[in-house]
């Protein structure tokens, strides 16, 4: 199994939630995030007097999937996430020992 | 204002009931322009301290009501003396005064004109507070409005509107506060900086506006208050002036906030709200002492030059290194000589006074007035606030301890907090807390 994250901006995440679920992905966590990349932040002016915000809004998204579907996903993911601006994210997988759905018990791929 | 005199002016002189009914309207309007000063300030300063910056605006309500009956009344409005004071023993505690007596030659009860003048001497000391946020001793602040505004206030109001007083008897247009209200309060702010000094961090940490839309509200509620402090500044309209003054003070501050704004976008490239906010207030404050003396075309011009020069002033702190926290001295100081001294250039003649200004064909001479009258009045309580700032500060501290300036201070000094960031169920989410009231059961135990 493999954890799929993805750091997106806020509003593509519409986009990235209908992309997952024409795949067929059955559930996912959404966290508010903050953080900055390449780009930093941005800068606010008030009265003159300028203001350097490093750390700009950001959502990440979690989907734990089988192994098989990571790379596909990924791309899905991409796809749906990009504007071609910068500071539209990242996405990142990393493998995953075993799960276990809380309700039932089921462990492994079941438990997805 | 218009001149008052202490006696009954019996001669065909009769009370109004559109005129007072009129200018009760309008104390109200001006008494609206505090919260609202409160809440322009207050979204300005940090989390931390936003509701001792509220308190700092409401507390004059408070002070500056009873001494204003007891004595500050009397002292402003009351018979000359020397050009300097006034007094009038039937003005202590307004307790001479009858129901139906007249101000002057005005058609307003001296009641109506007493409370209408008392928002005044209400709002400028809490004009001063913007140039202090985050820092000073509440208890010391109090004081010092008590002290101020019988020491400066009081005079400053008798110099300038009080019959006898020696700017009114020169002849300084000052319609409804450009020195009385704005500039004494900018140069007061800064008499008692210089005292106070800068925050804990000043050019360092990021000390943005906390809430942007409390700002806006605020200078709204100022705005809709300026109504009444302007427009009432005639004791009625039974000639019309007084709702050219209305005029004036629309027109003023529209041209102002886009001034602001214009200067902004050119300057630092966004149209801010903290700026369009900002030039609205300048806008106000410049055509206060004007708007009695100019045309509409001439208010522009006053409100235009405001908002850029105003937009222009907020940035000197940064250059001269006074922590000037929320540009008292940027947006009322300079705000209120550029108003008075344009007097000088576009006095019509024609409305409140028949003094002309240069561009009128009035020659340089109300100009020198104009300046006589921002100088002695900027000196006087940059001086006097400086010296009582001063001596508060020797005597018991003008500034919170540097732990309670970097926690802030509303949890220090008014044991509460602006807004609670726990969270759905107040903190208890995730973890078992005490049961609703069990804290203060056990309080009222001990």
């Amino acid at each position: 199994m493999k954890l799929i994250t993805a750091v997106i901006k806020p509003h593509r995440l519409d986009e990235v939630k209908d992309a997952l679920q024409a795949f067929g992905v059955h559930g996912l966590t959404l966290t508010e995030a903050s953080g900055y990349g390449r780009q930093r932040g941005h800068t606010e002016v008030y009265r003159g007097a300028e203001y350097t915000v490093d750390l700009v809004p950001k959502i990440r998204i979690e989907v734990l999937v089988e192994d098989a579907d990571a790379e596909e996903l990924m791309d899905i993911v991409v796809k749906a996430a990009r504007t071609g601006k910068i500071g539209d994210g990242k996405v990142w997988a990393v493998p995953v020992d075993d799960a276990v759905r809380v309700r039932t018990g089921e462990r492994g791929p079941d438990a997805l | 204002m218009p001149p008052g005199i202490l006696t009954l002016a019996a001669d065909k002189v009769t009370l109004s009931p559109a005129n007072t009914g009129f200018m009760l309207i309008c104390s109200a309007l001006v008494m609206i322009m505090t919260p609202g000063l409160a809440f322009f300030y207050g979204g300005m300063v940090r989390v931390k301290s936003v509701l001792n910056m509220l308190m700092m605006s409401f507390i004059s309500l408070g002070i500056v009501t009873i001494l204003w009956v007891l004595y500050g009344f009397g002292l402003a409005f009351g018979t000359d003396s020397g050009g300097f004071i006034g007094w009038n023993g039937n003005f202590a505690g307004l307790s001479g005064i009858g129901l139906t007596e007249l101000w002057g030659t005005s058609t307003i009860p001296v009641y109506v004109f007493a409370v209408f003048q008392l928002m005044f001497a209400v709002i400028t000391p809490a004009l001063i507070s913007g140039a202090l946020a985050d820092r000073v001793k509440f208890t010391a602040w109090a004081l010092f409005i008590a002290l101020w505004v019988t020491i400066v206030y009081f005079p400053v109001a008798h110099w300038v509107w009080g019959e006898g007083g020696w700017l009114f008897e020169l002849k300084v247009i000052d319609f409804a506060g450009g020195t009385a209200v704005h500039i004494n309060a900018g140069a007061a702010a800064l008499g008692v900086l210089l005292v106070v000094g800068k925050r804990i961090g000043f050019k360092k940490d990021p000390m943005r506006p906390h809430s942007l839309p409390l700002v806006m509200l605020g200078a709204g509620l100022l705005w809709f208050g300026w109504f009444g402090f302007n427009a009432g500044s005639w004791l009625g309209n039974d000639d019309g002036i007084g709702a050219v003054a209305f005029v004036n003070t629309q027109v003023a501050t529209a041209a102002a906030m886009l001034g602001w704004l214009a200067y902004e976008k050119l300057r630092h490239g966004s149209f801010t709200t903290l700026g369009a906010a900002s030039g609205a207030v300048a806008g106000l404050v410049a055509i206060t002492p004007a708007c009695g003396a100019v045309s509409p075309l001439g208010a522009i011009a006053v409100g235009a030059i405001a908002g850029v020069l105003c937009g222009m002033a907020v940035n000197l702190k940064y250059k001269f290194g006074y922590d000037d926290s929320l540009d008292v001295i940027g947006v009322h100081l300079v705000g209120g000589v550029v108003g008075s001294l344009l007097i000088g250039l576009f006095a019509t003649g024609g409305v409140q006074s028949k003094a002309k200004g240069l561009f009128y064909g009035g020659g340089f001479e109300q100009l020198g007035r104009q300046a006589v009258g921002v100088v002695c009045v900027l000196l006087y309580s940059l001086v006097v606030s400086y010296v009582l700032a001063k001596a508060i500060d020797l005597v018991m501290g003008f500034r919170v301890g540097e732990d309670e300036e970097v926690a802030g201070i509303d949890q220090a000094a008014h044991a509460e907090t602006a807004y609670d960031f726990a969270g759905a169920g107040g903190g208890t989410v995730g973890r078992r807390g005490p049961a609703l009231g069990e804290a203060q059961t056990k309080k009222v135990e001990a």
